[in-house]
């Protein structure tokens, strides 16, 4: 009696994955949950445990291929027993939550092949005559069918978004279709002898995808203020060790998203984002914190709900996160929902940074390096009377990146004011 | 002294000479034709013998190419008389190339000569007769000299549209003379089947206009009647139904068998009454044909019947594009 | 300009015909002294006479096929049926002689005719005064066939159709003779070419074709959808035979959504022509189905007023029906 293995579903959005790396081979043993296979889904990396004891009779899907949630990618038996050569057709299982509701109307379009809905003949013609991916277009249709109005604002976006765009603003802001208008496996020829081409991995293409769409959605503005850490850094010395005890490790991004919860509180039009029909203000703040995977790029884990959190609970959190974001054990929910982000870009020495928005967010708090640097403190002389001084402060640039079509500078520098001064009064 | 009025009515003795010269051709051609089809050579054939004499002296008591005919598809004699050649006949039959009629889209013999104002008909029986009104109504209105002969079968007066076009020629006075073609028979059907009058001409009384009958197997008898009936339309004082009658010596067309509906002993004796052998009689009695003379006539048709199929024999067909126009006026194969 | 209506327009374009040339002339039943049943023909029988403006005997057939007989000799018939309802008795005369007498005689002979017909439902006429005949007729090759929807179509339509050389079934949309109104210019000829459609709303989100009293109705659907943002390009067609297939495909290769509105029946109706039109040669350019909106199978309209608001395709059904298309 063999067992399959299937692609499985990872999250209530994604309806696809692709096979990164086998862990066993054919006729290898493997015990149940034993992991079998590394699957990457839209920015989560895991491990699928095989569902039987038994050797791994065949594999039915290649390192590095994308294949549809349900798809069959192993069997699991005893030795020898017969196996088919190829994969059934399509038992994707939950298709019928992709596909567009049914109605009773004439002509309701019909589930396509691709659980995009049904795509009329010139939404197809114009897919091909300019190289589109129909599954990045959204549909306004019936039951959610890509229009033609739909692929063509498709289309239209990305060649009328480059001239907005800040001029020598670079490679990155191409438009969209010029990314990914290749067909997956073909390569651009190099350019010179010496030069190479690094294929694109899912995440840097998803990563890639991203960035642009959020440089073509939001009104990006940065406005920068910088903070004084001292208290931050005498508090966090004093409660280290008793953090430490209850199994958290202190860290100061744990400050920072406990003060940007505090200026969300406040200013609550910054925990939210922009939608056609208005501003969607979230109930919950869910902070993003931007975790570096090194070469393997970039992920964003959210800590849920970090107004109800204190600041050990918060620093727990993101322990957790991190540690299982760079073993690749986040599962999909983990990295969706955020309503805000914090990117702590000075870990790496960056001063300043203008992050981009994580879409739908209104804004993105950029935090630099920790530097001590001379400032001129502003005091009064023992006579009262005004009087400066030179100080060495730890001190560190924030800035926030908003979206100008949901806030104005005003609020802007009024959130990014309020984390500055709960920051400088920590106690 | 019929044959004295004849001769004054326009008719010298070349002219009668002439007709029957023509009612012989007709026949040659006609006889020649059914031989065609029963070889397996030709699709299909209508017959007109024994109607060529009154079709002949109605068409000699017209002005050729002055006054305007809308004849139906037994009218073979009718159309020599008119000026139509053997060998566009024969055309017409093989369905070669540059038939005149219609470019050998339609069967053989559903004429139209536009030199000779001879109008092109179609199959539906009757929906000829309001053109041939219509062009006199057009006539009228221009006040042209000229009148209109249009020809039909017995049967096909029972249609409301020929009733429609003759009442329309009586109440406007319209240049126009009805000629019924009565044979007796429509396909199967015999006259009495047909109508309840003992004469098509009695129909006339209805409509309010002169209705005639004569002999149709005597071609002086209804050139005469022609004539008269011409003479009144000229004048203005409207049209005349003539009724010929005549006698179909043969089944309706190549695709009709009149066993199961004509006795044999009937046809035998229509034999006895033939026109062309009628005509021949008369001529020779009137002292104008000798027997030299008709066998000149006879070698003459034959001869004009033989060249005849040859030239279409060895004519082209048409190229398959000229199928495709011209649908509108004006119309041209390239576009 | 002067702003008249359909039916005055169509008088107007006749009276300068019958005016400019002597063949041109008029016949159908009550079209004289009583200058037509819907006085089309009004004040042209005193103004050319009983020889030009003929009352004819109360027989359709005849009415067409004295018509062609005229037309054979030269003359410029203008043939009126007084009814669409009533031309059947005429099919013959059109269909197998009119139609097919160019082609039968290989262009020997012609018949320059044009034959007038009041059509269409919504004047209580019931299953004999209400019918549409179009698709009858343009199925015919030979025939060309018309449907004016304004004033000034009408009498430059009217007026290209008498100077056609072949048959024309001018089909006038009885119920918008005097309900519809236009400006017609009183200073220059006014002569509107058989064949092109015409574009009277341009639109985006889809194409409705329609002609006669339709076509008004699809303005008006249009212009209530375009309150709820749907953009909608109406196209009179003008000519249904032969069909301007650029203008429709050039319409539906911008919108990719098609709607075909007509009063007479549904099955077999022009509007099947007009999808198949687009479902040979435009079926790369169509985002949803071809939708028609037509009168219902039934044998004629009924009379009663709400059997006949039932019957006939009005603003609302079209709004609706855009819309839905739209939604696809």
């Amino acid at each position: 009696m063999s067992t399959e293995v299937i692609m499985p579903r990872l999250g209530e959005s994604l309806v696809e994955g692709t096979v990164t790396k086998w862990l066993r081979h054919p006729d290898d043993h493997i015990e149940e949950f034993e992991p079998l296979v590394e699957i990457n889904t839209d920015k989560v990396d895991t491990e699928v445990p095989s569902p039987a004891t038994g050797t791994v009779l065949k594999l039915y899907v290649a390192e590095g291929e994308t294949v549809r949630a349900g798809t069959l990618l192993a069997v699991i038996g005893e030795p020898g027993e017969e196996v088919p050569d190829a994969p059934p057709a399509d038992r994707e299982e939950g298709a019928t939550q992709v596909a567009p509701p049914k109605t009773a109307d004439q002509g309701t379009p019909k589930a396509g092949r691709d659980g995009l809905g049904f795509i009329s003949p010139v939404v197809s013609r114009i897919a091909a005559e300019h190289n589109v991916d129909l599954s990045q277009v959204s549909g306004t249709g019936s039951g959610g069918r890509i229009t033609k109005k739909d692929v063509l604002a498709y289309i239209e976006g990305g060649r009328s978004a480059a001239p907005w765009e800040e001029p020598g603003s670079g490679e990155l802001f191409r438009p969209t279709e010029e990314f990914f208008g290749d067909k997956p496996g073909t390569v651009p020829e190099p350019t010179g002898l010496a030069d190479t081409v690094l294929p694109l991995d899912a995440v840097r293409t998803q990563i890639a995808e991203h960035m642009v769409r959020s440089r073509r959605t939001s009104a990006h503005v940065t406005t920068l203020m910088e903070a004084d850490l001292g208290r931050v850094l005498a508090h966090r010395k004093e409660h280290k060790q008793s953090f430490a005890r209850e199994g958290a490790n202190l860290t100061l991004t744990a400050y920072f998203v406990a003060a940007a919860v505090e200026a969300l509180k406040e200013v609550p039009i910054v925990n939210s984002s922009w939608s056609e029909a208005g501003i969607v203000l979230h109930k919950a703040a869910n902070v993003g914190v931007a975790v570096s995977l090194g070469e393997a790029g970039l992920i964003v884990p959210v800590v849920k709900n970090a107004e109800q959190l204190s600041l050990q609970a918060i620093a727990k959190a993101i322990n957790d996160l991190a540690e299982r974001a760079r073993s690749h054990k986040l599962v999909p929910d983990e990295v969706q929902g955020g309503t805000f982000t914090i990117t702590n870009h000075g870990v790496t020495g960056s001063l300043l940074a203008t992050p981009i928005i994580h879409q739908p967010q209104c804004a993105i708090l950029g935090i630099g390096a920790l530097q001590k640097r001379a400032v001129v403190i502003e005091g009064l002389s023992p006579s009262g009377e005004p009087e400066d001084s030179l100080a060495i402060r730890p001190m560190v640039y924030l800035t926030l990146t908003f979206d100008h079509r949901i806030i104005d500078g005003g609020i802007g520098d009024h959130f990014l004011g309020i984390v500055v001064q709960r920051l400088q009064s920590w106690a | 002294m019929e044959a004295q009025e004849d001769l004054q009515l326009n008719l010298n003795e070349e002219s009668l000479l002439e007709m029957y010269g023509l009612i012989v051709l007709s026949r040659r051609l006609d006889e020649r034709t059914w031989v065609l089809h029963r070889q397996g050579k030709i699709a299909f054939h209508i017959s007109g013998i024994g109607h060529e004499a009154a079709q002949v002296g109605a068409a000699m008591a017209l002005r050729r190419g002055q006054d305007w005919v809308v004849p139906y598809y037994r009218d073979l004699a009718m159309m020599l008389a008119l000026g139509l050649t053997p060998k566009e006949f024969m055309l017409g039959v093989m369905g070669k190339k540059g038939e005149p009629s219609s470019g050998a889209r339609q069967m053989p013999s559903h004429w139209s000569i536009r030199r000779m104002n001879v109008v092109s008909h179609s199959s539906p029986v009757a929906t000829q007769t309001p053109h041939a009104s219509g062009i006199g109504l057009a006539i009228k209105m221009r006040g042209d000299d000229a009148i209109v002969l249009t020809s039909i079968g017995e049967g096909a007066t029972s249609q409301g549209a020929w009733y429609e076009a003759v009442n329309w020629a009586a109440i406007h006075k319209l240049p126009v003379v009805f000629m019924v073609e009565n044979n007796l028979y429509a396909i199967s059907v015999r006259q009495d089947r047909q109508m309840a009058v003992e004469h098509v001409a009695d129909k006339a009384a209805g409509l309010g206009l002169p209705g005639v009958t004569v002999d149709g197997l005597d071609a002086l008898a209804v050139h005469r009647a022609i004539s008269e009936a011409a003479a009144r339309a000229r004048a203005g004082d409207g049209p005349t139904l003539v009724e010929a009658m005549v006698q179909r010596m043969t089944p309706h067309s190549s695709d009709d068998d009149d066993r199961s509906y004509r006795p044999r002993a009937e046809l035998e004796a229509l034999k006895a009454q033939d026109p062309v052998r009628l005509q021949r009689d008369k001529l020779m009695d009137m002292g104008l044909l000798s027997e030299q003379a008709e066998t000149e006539v006879q070698e003459r048709a034959a001869a004009q019947v033989e060249e005849a199929i040859k030239f279409a024999a060895s004519a082209p067909y048409p190229e398959v594009s000229e199928a495709s126009y011209p649908v509108y006026a004006g119309d041209r194969a390239d576009g | 300009m002067a702003e008249i209506t359909l039916i005055e327009g169509l008088r107007q374009g006749m009276d300068e015909e019958l005016e400019r040339d002597e063949r041109v002339f008029i016949v159908g039943e009550d079209v004289g002294q009583r200058g037509g049943v819907f006085r089309a023909t009004e004040g042209l029988y005193e103004k050319y006479g009983e020889d030009r403006i003929i009352d004819s005997p109360l027989a359709e057939d005849s009415i067409v096929g004295i018509g062609i007989g005229t037309a054979l000799y030269g003359m410029r018939p203008i043939c009126e049926i007084q009814f669409a309802d009533f031309i059947y008795p005429a099919f013959n005369q059109i269909v197998s002689e009119a139609a097919r007498m160019c082609y039968r005689s290989a262009g020997e002979w012609t018949v320059p005719m044009v034959i007038r017909v009041p059509y269409g439902g919504g004047i209580g006429g019931g299953l004999y005064h209400s019918q549409s005949v179009e698709a009858f007729f343009a199925h015919v090759p030979g025939l060309k066939v018309v449907v004016p929807s304004t004033p000034y179509d009408a009498k430059g339509l009217i007026k290209s159709s008498v100077r056609d050389p072949g048959p024309v079934i001018f089909l006038e949309p009885k119920r918008g003779y005097r309900l519809i109104r236009g400006e017609v210019p009183e200073d220059e000829e006014v002569l509107v070419p058989i064949g092109p459609a015409r574009i009277s709303r341009t639109g985006t989100d889809l194409s409705v074709f329609a002609y006669g009293m339709m076509h008004h109705y699809c303005l008006e659907a249009a212009e209530r959808v375009a309150q709820e943002g749907i953009n909608a390009e109406v196209i009179d067609l003008r000519t249904l035979k032969p069909v301007d297939r650029q203008t429709i495909l050039a319409s539906v290769a911008k919108t990719g959504r098609a709607l075909i509105v007509h009063e007479d029946n549904l099955t077999g109706g022009y509007g099947a022509e007009i999808a198949a039109i687009l479902a040979e040669e435009a079926f790369g350019d169509l985002d949803a189905p071809v939708r028609r909106l037509a009168g219902p199978d039934v044998p004629a309209m009924p009379y009663s007023h709400p059997f006949e608001s039932w019957f006939m395709p009005d603003a609302d059904r079209i709004a609706k029906a855009i819309l839905e298309l739209a939604a696809f």
